[in-house]
């Protein structure tokens, strides 16, 4: 299939199968090596094992996918994709994945919408909308045949339509594994959160502008002296932003609320209280969580009033989910506190 | 014989029976405008709906392919004109473009209050009348409603490659002029290239032959099958028409009857074209009373100097009348489906037929009469006449 030549090979998904369920994890790992390998068949199985288990997988139906295209049968391949995007629907590679098998069957049409379900979930899923173009240029391609009649051969526009090779691809063009850790500027890990400096002391460091958080914590006595003349609103809620994250990551739920200020707006029509509640529910619930922030940018207002920007990648276990994000920061009592939270840009 | 009204309210006179289905060309052409006006209002979301609703019903509206083609291309990268394909033939891009300007402007354009000058009359059998105005792109349909022609429906239309003005065998050009429909071929004797049928006319008539114009087969026609409609210039002087407009033309077409009147500029009918007529009118009637009054010389006063009968000019002719003339004792005219057709492209010639019922003393005859009249000096003569 010369279409798909944007093939995306990450290793990603398994990452949180290491935290879960590990032996799971090595068979499904053990299929994706042997689909890499080219032993679809061999791979096949194993999928086919592991789905006998745990017959809702994403990853591994994902997989699956992948193995039944490759041994040739995209309607299979349509098929396991198209019940992925049902059972769930916020996961946009399903989608990307259904629109090349259906462009490489000349259904434009049908490919377009899943593109466009792709982009509806995940707006700057910047692969989807690279393919979205190739479909329109394909589309349009069709149409001028019947407007001019032109023969086949001199108008194949030329399409680079990626297959998503791995469902919880975070960078869609990452060719190597290690690759994420490379080009997400801050890592939160829960062992980062459970040292983390708030708890420690009020005062927050100016050094802390580092990426590590445990730089942050090293550094923290020395600065402590001279941290009441030069306050560095931008470092510290930077700082806090990653924290916040890590509490999340950890699954802190108490931690987590505590960022939150007493007059923080909760989304409308919801009390507080029931909010709390929905948050706490919603970080206990997942086997593991792992909150991701890129691309962090702070706005000072004043010294008690700053914003962070940055692009939030949430992984759970069986979700994950890209958005940009905007914490509005209040400094109440020498802590800095969330006043607002924006998903968006 | 009365004068017919100028004006005609043909919006609100539309033939009940045809309406519905002249709606439907029209509304595609209508939405194909509308998807080309929001284009230039940058409402490229609004004008692809527009066009995509249209394609579903005519997915062979090559015109409307096109546009389609440029309106998703312009999603996948920036296009900087009309027909942005890539390896596009450029002749056929210009010939979409121009079909784009035909439409757009046979849109704009209302549809006709008045009517066409070259329908000065019509008798009671024929029931319609064609008119093309080949620099509209566009065919009319009129109906004779006692007498006055009523505007009834519009087409685009395609004709000659090289446009208007035939001259002769080969040239790719559209006449011009009054003309009759000779006969229907059916689409089970053509090719698939004709569509559903074909109406031929009689070109090259009288004043074709007489100015030395040549060439044979200019036809109405529809088009293939795979396609809804040609470029404004595609034929080789052939009028073709959609497919689904020829069928409903055709309803309307009568088989030796129905005139085509070929323009390249429609003129409509006024004042003065009223007192023209009238004077024309009065002349057929001198014509016809003088021929009835055995006075020879009176009666070929009508005829022109340079009259010819395709095969007799006048000096032969005048010969033979005075000679006819001579033997009667007495002689009856009567005229009756009188029709007159004032000429597009030259001023002052008028095609004029009629059934003539001839008695006479010795013989009696009827027949089908075509006479060109034609205005010299300031009076209407005879210049040709022979039997229709």
């Amino acid at each position: 299939m010369a279409m798909f030549n944007k093939y995306i090979l990450t290793a990603s998904l398994f990452a949180l199968f290491s935290i879960s369920s590990l032996s799971f994890a090595d068979d499904i790992q053990d299929a994706n090596k042997l689909f890499k390998q080219g032993q679809n068949a061999q791979a096949l199985e194993k999928v086919n094992a592991f789905l006998a288990t745990k017959p809702k997988d994403a990853q591994a139906r994902f997989l699956k996918g992948l193995i039944v295209n490759e041994q040739g049968d995209a309607n299979g391949a349509i098929r396991i994709f198209t019940s992925l995007t049902d059972d769930y629907p916020e996961l946009p590679e399903p989608y990307n994945n259904l629109a090349v098998l259906y462009a490489s069957q000349d259904q434009y049409e049908k490919a377009k919408i899943a593109l466009e379900m792709a982009i509806r979930t995940h707006p700057s899923y910047s692969t989807a909308h690279e393919n979205l173009g190739d479909i329109y240029a394909k589309m349009a391609s069709q149409a001028y045949d019947r407007a001019l009649q032109l023969d086949k051969s001199n108008t194949s526009t030329q399409t680079k339509l990626a297959l998503i090779r791995d469902l919880f691809s975070k960078t869609p063009r990452t060719t190597k594994p290690t690759a994420i850790a490379a080009v997400t500027e801050t890592v939160v890990t829960p062992t980062a959160a459970s040292s983390s400096v708030p708890v420690t002391t009020p005062t927050v460091s100016p050094a802390a502008t580092t990426t590590k958080p445990v730089a942050v914590a090293t550094a923290m006595p020395a600065v402590t002296a001279k941290a009441e003349p030069a306050v560095n609103v931008s470092a510290e809620v930077l700082k806090a932003t990653r924290e916040w994250a890590a509490a999340w990551s950890a699954q802190n739920s108490d931690k987590y609320l505590s960022f939150y200020a007493k007059d923080f707006v909760t989304p409308v029509g919801m009390s507080r209280n029931a909010w709390e509640a929905q948050r706490k529910e919603r970080i206990a619930k997942p086997e593991s969580i792992k909150v991701e922030i890129q691309d962090a940018k702070a706005q000072e207002q004043d010294e008690k009033h700053a914003s962070v920007s940055f692009k939030q990648h949430y992984r759970a276990s069986h979700l994950k989910s890209s958005s940009n994000k905007t914490l509005v920061w209040i400094k109440n009592d020498g802590h800095w506190q969330i006043a607002e939270e924006r998903s968006g840009k | 014989m009365k004068l017919h009204s100028f004006l005609v309210l043909s919006l609100l006179a539309l033939s009940s029976s045809l309406a519905a289905e002249e709606q439907a060309s029209r509304n595609m052409e209508q939405a194909l405008a509308k998807s080309l006006q929001a284009v230039g209002n940058n409402r490229l979301d609004v004008a692809l709906n527009e066009v995509d609703s249209l394609l579903k019903t005519h997915p062979n509206f090559k015109l409307a392919q096109l546009v389609r083609g440029d309106l998703l291309m312009a999603r996948s990268k920036p296009i900087s004109d009309f027909g942005a394909a890539p390896n596009a033939p450029r002749d056929r891009v210009q010939d979409l473009r121009e079909e784009a300007n035909a439409r757009l402007h046979r849109v704009q354009q209302q549809q006709p209050i008045a009517v066409p000058k070259y329908l000065w009359q019509l008798n009671d059998q024929q029931r319609f009348a064609v008119v093309v105005d080949t620099s509209k792109s566009t065919l009319y349909l009129y109906e004779n409603v006692n007498g006055e022609p009523r505007y009834v429906a519009d087409y685009y239309i395609s004709v000659g490659k090289k446009g208007a003005a035939k001259v002769s065998e080969g040239d790719q050009k559209t006449p011009l002029g009054v003309y009759f429909v000779d006969e229907h071929i059916s689409s089970a004797k053509l090719t698939d290239f004709y569509g559903p049928g074909a109406y031929p006319i009689n070109y090259p008539n009288e004043w074709d032959k007489r100015q030395g114009r040549n060439g044979h087969g200019i036809w109405l026609h529809g088009t293939p099958s795979d396609t809804y409609s040609r470029p404004p210039r595609a034929s080789n002087g052939c009028v073709v028409l959609s497919n689904n407009d020829f069928t409903h033309l055709g309803k309307n077409i009568q088989v030796g009857v129905t005139p085509v009147i070929i323009t390249n500029h429609m003129e409509w009918s006024d004042e003065k074209d009223a007192t023209e007529r009238a004077d024309l009118m009065n002349s057929i009637e001198k014509w016809r009373s003088d021929w009835e009054s055995r006075e020879t010389e009176t009666y070929l006063t009508h005829y022109a100097r340079d009259f010819s009968t395709g095969s007799t000019a006048f000096k032969d002719f005048a010969e033979q009348k005075r000679k006819v003339n001579s033997g009667k004792t007495w002689i009856k005219v009567k005229l009756s489906k009188l029709s007159v057709f004032p000429y597009p492209s030259q001023q002052g010639l008028v095609v004029v037929n009629f059934e003539q019922d001839y008695e006479s003393n010795n013989l009696s005859n009827r027949m089908l009469k075509r006479q060109y009249w034609m205005k010299q000096d300031g009076r209407w003569k005879i210049i040709y006449e022979g039997s229709a």
